[in-house]
């Protein structure tokens, strides 16, 4: 396992003024997101990802666009990291028609398979054999793609977990496991349930696959290592585990008020911010403030714009139920 | 259907209807098989692998994964041969990871595979039940139609030979319970080849039970080519005055029983649904217009097993049809017990059916 600080950094300020703008964008959809459900527009639950931006924003940036990404139940950042857009995320929250899943699918499962994120899973663990798979087939077909399964520390504890990283080790698959640890797994801190201080990294060397623990809150880092890892599996290389370390800033679901976690620890994670580190190495780049602002008002105009969008959208239509069990779009199951 | 003088009169040794029944039979669709001409007889087993081999020639994008698949040929050898014909890229020896076999089966039928996996027991679902539950049946629904899993996961399934409960189960109510997923349980060689073709050519995921007590019997093969639409019953003896309905290993029970029932006098008519989803209801309630009694035999437990959805569907649009009340032979309610003389208790067997087709006759 190595560990990772804040590097030295290859990417460029423009390039880096875009992630920016684009977890600026999944913090506005968050928070609208949470404004949603609070005005009861949002039905069931949500688990946001504010905080967990650099993680989806820097893997995505590492990745190539045909390359598959599995994420879980707290997964609209990776939704929007890959490319879709607010407005249809946010109306698959709201119910509405146009719904990025015809809102069949809801918070916990937004998927958008042309843009190679292949799902949002609600059963911890479940989607990391799903990912070896999809790196299977990349290697069968010899397409050179990878597939990257995102996961909480809490996954580590399920028995997917150990079997997707035994049979990619083995099969030598171009897959990489990326933990976010956001320290705890639903209200419970995971160092407490958990028998390593690092609940993926310090695992990884069971099933001899290389680990990196790095800082998730870092945009540039999480790039670079995901970088590492892509490039060591298309090369033939095997399976990466990173583990990133981050914080969500909402509690863990719905109207969760986190109390659970400790003042202290709060306010240290809220000052390492992924936008505040962001914003601050593109200060050392010489990017000006205004430049930042700008990023900042077009991702409000966007999200504002979503907002807008989904409220306006209709209900998908009733006979919408029963279409798409099957692959030639129905649901009969006699003949 | 059309082939009732192919395989399913073969592996249950039973002679095809009389002539009398099967004029009165109205096929209740047209066939889209062809009768299979007399090719050679081979075993319920061999046939698996045969119609693998057949897949995996057809289409490179078809590959299977499972454990001792490979080299070892199956523990039930149903995999036979395929390492030796197509080699480690196509035919995947797996670790003891049942959620590894179907989560990889699922992401790799995600992006552009078309994987058959092998749960060496039905049993072993309980242990990758959230794949077969969760994820692989809802994917294409939550997705609003994002995302097409076109994957087989064969088992084999079924008691009889003495494994004891947790090796012997039938457990394809499990997997009818679940929508999303495509439910076959062919009875006979040729129906082996011929739903697989059907279950790895489907863009659906189909669960594909072979029945261990059948894997020694024998019947015709196929011929080259051939498809068995999923959901089209086969009437595998016809007949006019009782419908005795099957699945699996329960079909060639069924037509031994109707054997024994022409030898008093009794006409019983055998549909074999073949598949569970889709479920061929036209077919039974074709027959039970034909006969107006309705004898169902399933190695499920009566407690959730499939014969209660049959019988449900009969009494909600068949209840005019009927003269008596329709009969379930099903498991009994207990685990499976390991010594034959206790497993036969539980499960059916020729002598049940008989016993409760008389009762019926004599309602
Ligand atoms: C198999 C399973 N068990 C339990 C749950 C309920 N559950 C949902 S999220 C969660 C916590 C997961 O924690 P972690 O993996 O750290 O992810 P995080 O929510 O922190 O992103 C639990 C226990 C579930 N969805 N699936
Ligand atoms: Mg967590």
């Amino acid at each position: 396992m190595t560990t990772t600080g804040l590097a030295g950094s290859a990417i460029g300020a423009g390039e880096l003024l875009g992630l920016y703008e684009r977890m600026a964008v999944i913090r506005r959809t968050e928070k609208a997101a949470h404004d949603l459900f609070l005005a009861g527009l949002v039905k069931g639950t949500t688990h946001l990802a504010a905080g967990h931006e650099a993680v989806a924003v820097g893997a995505s940036a590492a990745l190539r666009p045909d390359d598959y990404v599995f994420a879980t139940y707290r997964g609209h950042h990776h939704a929007i990291a890959r490319g879709a857009t607010p407005e249809e995320c946010l109306a698959e929250l709201m119910s509405r028609a146009t719904g990025v899943c015809k809102a069949k699918g809801g918070s916990m499962h937004l998927t958008k398979a042309s843009a190679g994120m292949l799902g949002s899973y609600a059963i911890v663990g479940a989607h990391l054999p799903l990912a070896a798979g999809a790196a299977w087939s990349a290697k069968l077909r010899g397409s050179g793609q990878v597939a990257v399964a995102f996961f909480g520390d809490g996954a580590t504890n399920i028995g997917a977990f150990h079997e997707a990283l035994n049979i990619a080790a083995v099969w030598a698959l171009p897959v990489l496991f990326v933990c976010e640890n956001n320290l705890y797994m639903e209200y419970t801190p995971i160092g407490s349930v958990t028998a390593v201080a690092n609940p993926a990294a310090d695992r990884a060397p069971a099933y001899a696959i290389p680990a990196e623990l790095i800082d998730g809150n870092d945009v540039v880092v999480v790039t670079e290592a995901v970088s590492r890892a892509a490039e060591r599996a298309r090369s033939g290389g095997g399976p990466t585990v990173i583990e990133a370390r981050t914080y969500r800033h909402f509690g863990h679901s719905r109207t969760d008020p986190a109390t659970y976690r400790p003042a202290d620890e709060v306010a240290e994670w809220l000052r390492r911010d992924p936008l505040d580190i962001a914003r601050g190495r593109l200060a050392e780049m010489g990017v000006a403030p205004e430049q930042v602002a700008e990023a900042d008002e077009r991702a409000a105009r966007l999200v504002a714009e979503a907002v807008a969008a989904a409220k306006a959208a209709p209900a998908p239509d009733p006979r919408e139920a029963f279409t798409d069990v099957w692959a030639d779009g129905g649901s009969a199951w006699r003949t | 259907m059309a082939d009732m003088s192919g395989g399913a009169a073969g592996a249950g040794g039973a002679p095809g209807g009389t002539a009398a029944g099967s004029a009165a039979h109205a096929a209740p669709a047209a066939g889209a098989e062809q009768a299979a001409p007399a090719a050679p007889a081979i075993t319920y087993r061999e046939a698996v692998s045969e119609a693998l081999a057949r897949e995996l020639r057809r289409d490179p994008a078809v590959v299977c994964l499972g454990e001792d698949i490979g080299r070892a040929g199956g523990v039930f050898k149903t995999t036979a041969g395929l390492f030796d014909e197509f080699g480690p890229s196509r035919i995947w020896d797996t670790p003891i990871s049942e959620q590894a076999i179907l989560g990889l089966a699922m992401g790799a039928a995600m992006t552009g595979m078309r994987p058959v996996a092998e749960i060496m027991f039905s049993d072993f679902f309980a242990v990758c039940w959230d794949y077969l539950a969760n994820e692989i049946p809802k994917m294409r629904y939550m997705t609003g139609g994002q995302v097409t899993v076109p994957l087989v996961v064969r088992t084999a399934n079924g008691g009889g030979l003495g494994f004891g409960a947790q090796h012997s189960q039938a457990v394809e109510n499990w997997a009818l319970a679940i929508p999303g997923l495509k439910v076959v349980a062919p009875s006979t060689p040729a129906d082996v080849i011929g739903l697989m073709a059907s279950a790895v050519r489907s863009d659906d995921p189909v669960v594909f039970f072979e029945h261990k007590g059948l894997f020694a019997s024998k019947g015709p093969g196929a011929p080259p080519g051939h498809v068995v639409p999923l959901g089209q019953a086969s009437v595998a003896r016809a007949g006019t005055d009782v419908t005795v309905v099957g699945l699996a290993a329960t079909v060639p029970m069924a037509l031994a029983a109707a054997d024994r029932l022409a030898a008093e006098g009794v006409s019983a008519e055998v549909v074999d649904l073949r598949c569970l989803i889709p479920l061929d209801m036209a077919s039974v309630l074709e027959s039970v217009r034909k006969t107006s009694r309705l004898l169902i035999v399933e190695e499920n437990p009566y407690q959730g097993g499939w014969g209660g959805t049959v019988a449900s569907i009969v009494a909600d649009e068949g209840f005019e049809l009927l003269d008596a009340p329709i009969r379930r032979v099903a498991a009994a309610c207990v685990p499976l017990p390991f010594a034959d003389a206790l497993e036969d208790e539980v499960i059916p067997t020729v002598e049940k059916v008989l016993t409760a087709a008389r009762a019926l006759l004599a309602y």
